[in-house]
């Protein structure tokens, strides 16, 4: 809408913005870690068998972490064992526990279960970033065209409670998460070399100035091959969505200016099996007809390949921590090790932007909402959200929304292939997985998971030998 | 007692005294209606359940901030609800099983506690084509439902879309969304909202443990104590209403002032709900208080009967 009708937002908008959004990566990527992805890596039974004292040296040397100590490890295992023992394992029942795939020490598990518990609890504080600017989370509801209604809470008691918890999350984030990342990565490390692709997309985000993208703190830019020496810069004209798997009516792939949404009626069972090739609601989207990763790896990477003055030094690092060349980057693990990497350097910066809030207050600027005549015409909004690349594209006509069409990350990640046969991210990432049984894959679930999808997919598995179809439910 | 004991000895610590949390109860018991009387047994509910109630917790056509909203609840966080108050038997984003495992798990929780479990719904369901656009694990939300459902001992819908149909149901909605009652025509506790505030769902599984029953409902089957007051009439800007002190335009002197948001859209009048007094992410704040009109979200049909949004109702 601000595109299409030449709004200039005011500056303290476009700081609170990039503050909301900067707390958003905080919380989704320490829910994702701990909560939707660390159980395909972490054996929770297995910490039972731990020896507290020793996981709590462990944790000693690996991390800073506040909480800890061997009472405390023991307290964590007993509560775990006390629910264990109740014979209710609840969401905990029927997992992949014990898979030969689980390398983890029993005491590097229970390292590992702590914090999953610890986050969560953090969790809920830090979504209280979101509510004090915009009211609740999930859900804020504090943005507006042409700025922000927070007005009353752009006070030094309201900013103060943002930046401590803020301070709070982040220094749970260099102190815990990463050393847990780090500490998992190095019985993982075979995990670089699989669940890779060869393309990667990133709009970019974070205005630091009204001029984009050049000031955008992640920047833009697209990866083809992983070549990493070019980063090619975007043109919003180049995505298409492409419908030939979608259960949608046949039509050439269009810009989405010009796209189309009409589901099929003619086959009211919506079957994968007989829709004469469909098999998905998503779309297939494209830039300049590539299928292209988004999300963390694919900004850490553009970042990456720019030599940006954060992200570089922080990828070199790790790389040289695990003891990993730079191609081990794309891959499973370089998409779980990027997505920390970015909540590092993002919530880092949201603390100077929280300062640089206070200074243009400070200077008498009050202004948080432009004003505007609504006209017809065309825009597009780009932005960059903790899952990826995420692109809205409205038309206005007599006032009122004539067009609308939004291409989301999960659909770069998980649409189905398009008229030429290109796979989906997701799916060109699992050729080669290695599986162990494919009975119990939980080889799959790491790649999968480590997209952090917004989407309840269907994986076909195929055993070579038998040629059986094995059909797994990932959520 | 010795579960009581270690309860408040985690609690100190991590480093919530006893005393902030027997505050806690006291403002559910008052969110829930009862009489101070309550607020030990309430603790109490927290700190040892006899036994912790088998929940089945369904994800239909939703966007999972409902169960997000959950994972914000503080006092009791959630690793206590799912450690040491309920059972969570099946619940597709926290739970660690997956695939055939986990759809192994619902059969098995439904089956083993048929007619003891608490079914919570989160999302509408697809009603057309035989239920065709909506499938977990190749079968429609609507079998599922109704294989699953009418074995529960109460059923919540959570969210308005589980409650009313929500956003899938705005129209045209070529899908054939519906809430579940009208879905598949059973009675459910309705706790609305986009998302719904956690402590209503916290409250009314209190008041389950607590006495035993579902608590007190209105005609649309929401919880009294929740949705028995709208919220303009519980709202701290009232009085700008009264006095026909209006923001007019975002960005203005009047909104920096707080003034009343009526004229902005604010859907407050029409709106049954408790956010003005509970507020969200442990009393933080709520859209009103951050400068937004309220947008009916708790409504049935909000989408098509509360937009457009910025215009005076």
């Amino acid at each position: 809408m601000e595109n299409a009708l030449d709004i200039q937002i005011p500056k303290n908008a476009r700081i609170l913005r990039n503050m909301l959004h900067g707390a958003q990566f905080q919380h989704d990527h320490i829910v994702h870690f701990y909560h939707l992805h660390a159980l395909d890596w972490v054996d929770i039974v297995s910490a039972l068998k731990a020896d507290p004292k020793k996981t709590a040296e462990l944790a000693d040397n690996v991390s800073n972490a506040q909480v800890g100590g061997t009472s405390y490890f023991k307290q964590v295992q007993q509560r775990l064992q006390t629910f264990v023992d109740s014979g209710q394992l609840g969401p905990f029942a029927n997992a992949y526990w014990g898979h030969p795939a689980y390398l983890l020490t029993p005491e590097a598990n229970l390292m590992a279960s702590a914090h999953y518990i610890e986050a969560l609890r953090l969790q809920a504080r830090t979504a209280r970033m979101h509510a004090i600017f915009g009211g609740k989370n999930p859900h804020p509801q504090s943005l507006v065209v042409g700025g922000i209604t927070c007005v009353a809470d752009l006070t030094p008691d309201r900013i103060a409670e943002f930046l401590y918890i803020c301070k709070e999350t982040q220094e749970f984030v260099e102190n815990v998460y990463i050393p847990d990342l780090l500490a998992v990565a190095s019985f993982y490390k075979e995990w670089g070399g699989v669940g890779g692709c060869a393309n990667y997309l990133a709009y970019g985000d974070f205005p630091e100035s009204e001029k984009e993208p050049e000031s955008l703190y992640m920047p833009q830019g697209a990866i083809y091959n992983r070549d990493l020496s070019k980063v090619v810069p975007l043109d919003q004209m180049k995505v298409t969505e492409d419908v030939t798997r979608g259960w949608y009516e046949a039509g050439s792939p269009k810009h989405p200016w010009s796209g189309e949404t009409k589901p099929l009626k003619e086959n009211p069972k919506y079957d994968t099996q007989n829709a004469g090739g469909k098999y998905s609601w998503c779309k297939a989207p494209r830039y300049d007809g590539k299928s292209c990763e988004v999300g963390p790896l694919a900004r850490v990477l553009a970042a990456y390949g720019k030599g940006h003055s954060d992200i570089k030094p922080l990828v070199d690092d790790t790389l040289k921590k695990l003891g990993i060349p730079a191609t081990a980057l794309f891959s499973t693990l370089g998409r779980t090790a990027a997505r920390g990497l970015e909540t590092v350097a993002v919530g880092r910066r949201t603390q100077q932007w929280v300062t640089e809030l206070i200074e243009n207050l400070k200077n008498g600027d009050t202004a948080t909402c432009a004003e505007y005549e609504m006209k017809d015409g065309q825009g597009y909004g780009w932005n960059d959200v903790p899952r990826g690349s995420l692109g809205h594209w409205i038309q206005i006509k007599d006032g009122k929304i004539d067009r609308y069409q939004y291409v989301v990350p999960s659909t770069w990640n998980l649409g189905p292939r398009d008229a030429a046969g290109q796979m989906s991210p997701v799916e060109e990432a699992l050729i080669g997985t290695p599986i162990a049984d494919p009975k119990r894959p939980v080889e799959i679930l790491r790649t999968v998971h480590s997209f952090d999808p917004c989407i309840a997919c269907a994986v076909h598995v195929i055993d070579p030998h038998s040629n059986e179809v094995y059909k797994i439910k990932v959520c | 007692m010795e579960k009581e004991k270690s309860f408040y000895e985690r609690l100190e610590a991590r480093g919530i005294s006893r005393r902030s949390f027997m505050k806690y109860c006291t403002a559910l018991t008052a969110t829930m209606g009862l009489s101070a009387a309550y607020v030990p047994k309430v603790a109490e509910v927290f700190a040892a359940p006899a036994q912790r109630p088998p929940v089945v917790w369904l994800h239909f056509g939703e966007c999972t901030g409902c169960s997000e909203s959950l994972l914000r609840s503080q006092y009791p966080y959630v690793d206590d609800l799912v450690l040491e108050v309920l059972s969570i038997e099946y619940h597709e984003t926290i739970m660690a099983a997956a695939g055939h495992q986990a759809e192994e798990n619902l059969h098995a929780a439904v089956k083993k506690h048929a007619g003891k479990f608490i079914c919570v719904v989160e999302g509408s369901i697809a009603t057309a084509y035989d239920g065709g656009y909506g499938k977990v694990a190749g079968r429609t939300f609507l079998e599922i439902a109704k294989e699953v459902i009418p074995q529960a001992a109460a059923t919540i819908a959570y969210g308005t879309c589980a409650c009313f149909g929500g956003v899938p149901a705005a129209k045209p909605n070529p899908g054939g969304y519906k809430g579940v009652k009208d879905a598949i025509g059973v009675s459910t506790l309705n706790i609305p909202g986009c998302p719904p505030n956690p402590i209503n769902l916290v409250g009314t599984v209190v008041n389950y443990l607590l006495l035993g029953k579902l608590p007190a409902l209105d005609d649309m089957g929401r919880p009294l104590f929740a949705f028995g007051k709208t919220i303009h009439d519980q709202c701290p800007r009232r009085s700008h209403f009264e006095n026909g002190e209006f923001v007019e335009k975002f960005g203005s002197e009047e909104a920096a002032l707080g003034y009343c948001l009526y004229k902005v859209g604010c859907r407050g009048p029409e709106t049954y709900n408790n956010c003005p007094v509970a507020k969200f992410n442990d009393g933080t704040s709520w859209p009103v208080e951050a400068g937004h009109p309220c947008i009916g979200c708790s409504e049935p049909d909000f989408w098509d009967t509360m937009t457009p949004f910025y215009e005076e109702m």
